[in-house]
């Protein structure tokens, strides 16, 4: 009765990870205080960062990993699975996060990349989330090693605008898929600038290999349980929860129409007095130069 | 009669789509009115905290305690096997506590230590392909409680990882993450009438 030749960093396991993750919610957070609060909240994860997305706009500069110290204590303070985010392209960063034992990276947008090229994400051993605006990004970043795909949307805005773009494309694209024969498959790849065998599997599946959140601009319980109707298996609030008024109240409510999205009286019932939502940024104010979704396609 | 699928957080559907393969009528339960309506319960994976106070929000543990008491068979894999369980070893999280068993979170590592491995379990033929995610083992069992399948650490210690007490099953591995179906139908044997 014992097991033998265990394998470890498979896709297998790596992409069993983010099953887990389904229908939860994943917050951002930058101190073990704050991961404390998501916890209890009830959020399926935290996402270890610097600064939320609303707070790297409004400081500008070059966003970065979080300080290693910090990862480590949110690390401790926490029984549920740590994520963290690291640089476009930077490799190094997620060397050091996978040795600090982060249980997923996020090789993100919302900081400064360093390259035009991803990272080559199965060389690791610890998981990779990436971010897709549509079924082309999300396979080439499947196709590095990406075991998660979470949409971009226009992270820090609280404008779920763009999620909801990302999701509506990436769905069309999944049902096109779905309609062409065999022979046409290669001119898709070329369309998509997907690899070819990933869109055979998703011609002949109808649904991404991997688990597909939500991500930017989620601010409210509907804003969560419209993402889920639309077909997301789970969501990332970012500044969505620390930036507002009740961070404890808003987190609860947030995890509990994520759960009961299909119930439109729960769904008021929990939205009864959070207090203030994050102050917004409407998209159309933002130029292009701004648009955090315009990095690493 | 139908088994229920307790889908407040986690890959339930993963389970869904294992006990329909084998025909038997499935559903989601979230409240206590979709828990009337099942013959059966399976606790999937997921997070066990989450689901734990998403359950004692909705009246759910004391639900499901009672049906487990009288009689109810229930299943629970990885974070299902948590919310059976009677303790924990860190800190105190909403649990049915039907299980007589000490139950350690996370106890073979973090993600990077997550693994699949072929794994014997008592009464099958050929071992089963298992998928430990963040898994917990089991430290302690009760009397009543068999072990029918344990992984040996790097010390060579061993720990139970799927467990029977009577009509209560619980792994630390899942199997709604295969195609192997042999540690459901064994569950659904215990339904009567499906």
């Amino acid at each position: 009765m014992t097991a033998t030749l265990p394998e470890k960093g498979t896709d297998k396991v790596k992409r069993g990870l983010a099953e887990m993750l389904k229908g939860g919610v994943i917050m951002d957070v930058v101190s073990a205080e704050q991961a404390k609060i998501a916890e209890e909240a009830g959020a399926c994860a935290v996402m270890s960062l610097e600064r939320v997305p609303a707070d790297i706009r409004a400081h500008g500069g070059v966003a970065r990993m979080a300080d290693p110290g910090r990862v480590a204590e949110i690390i401790d303070a926490v029984s549920i699975p740590v994520m963290a985010k690291s640089r476009i392209g930077h490799f190094v960063e997620a060397q050091v996060l996978e040795a600090l034992g982060v249980d997923y990276i996020d090789e993100s947008e919302v900081l400064s990349p360093v390259d035009s090229n991803h990272i080559a994400k199965r060389g690791f051993t610890v998981p990779f989330v990436c971010g897709a605006k549509d079924l082309g990004e999300a396979l080439r970043r499947i196709g590095e090693g990406a075991a998660m795909i979470r949409t971009k949307g226009e992270p820090g805005t609280g404008d779920v605008v763009e999620a909801v773009r990302h999701m509506r494309k990436m769905n069309t694209q999944i049902s096109w898929l779905t309609t062409l024969g065999p022979n046409e498959l290669m001119n898709a790849a070329k369309e998509l600038r997907a690899p070819y065998d990933l869109v055979v599997e998703v011609a002949s599946s109808g649904e991404l290999p991997v688990v597909n959140f939500a991500a930017g601009g989620i601010a409210t319980p509907s804003d969560a349980a419209l993402m889920m109707q639309l077909g997301c298996d789970g969501v990332f609030v970012g500044s969505g929860i620390f930036k507002s008024g009740n961070p404890e109240v808003r987190a609860r409510a947030i995890v509990e129409a994520t759960t009961f999205y299909q119930d439109a009286e729960k769904i008021g019932k929990v939205s009864r007095n959070l207090g203030e939502a994050m102050v917004g940024i409407n998209i159309d104010a933002l130029p292009p130069s701004e648009m955090m979704q315009n990095r690493g396609s | 009669m139908t088994v229920g699928v307790l889908a407040l957080q986690g890959d339930f559907r993963e389970h869904i789509t294992m006990l329909r393969s084998l025909d038997v009528e499935t559903t989601e339960v979230r409240t206590t009115g979709e828990l009337d309506d099942v013959a059966a319960l399976v606790i999937p994976g997921g997070e066990s905290t989450t689901i734990g106070r998403l359950a004692a929000m909705y009246g759910l543990i004391d639900a499901i305690r009672e049906r487990v008491v009288a009689g109810m068979p229930i299943l629970g894999t990885c974070a299902g096997m948590i919310f059976l369980a009677s303790s924990t070893g860190d800190r105190d999280q909403p649990q049915l506590r039907v299980l007589d068993a000490h139950v350690r979170r996370n106890a073979f590592g973090r993600q990077v230590d997550s693994f699949e491995a072929e794994l014997e379990i008592k009464g099958f033929e050929e071992p089963m392909h298992a998928v430990f995610i963040r898994a917990p083992w089991i430290e302690k069992v009760g009397a009543d409680v068999e072990v029918l399948a344990s992984v040996t650490d790097d010390d060579g210690r061993s720990h139970p990882v799927f467990v029977r007490q009577g009509h209560i099953l619980a792994t630390s591995f899942h199997p709604e993450l295969t195609t192997d179906a042999r540690l459901h139908e064994m569950f659904v044997a215990l339904v009567p009438g499906v």
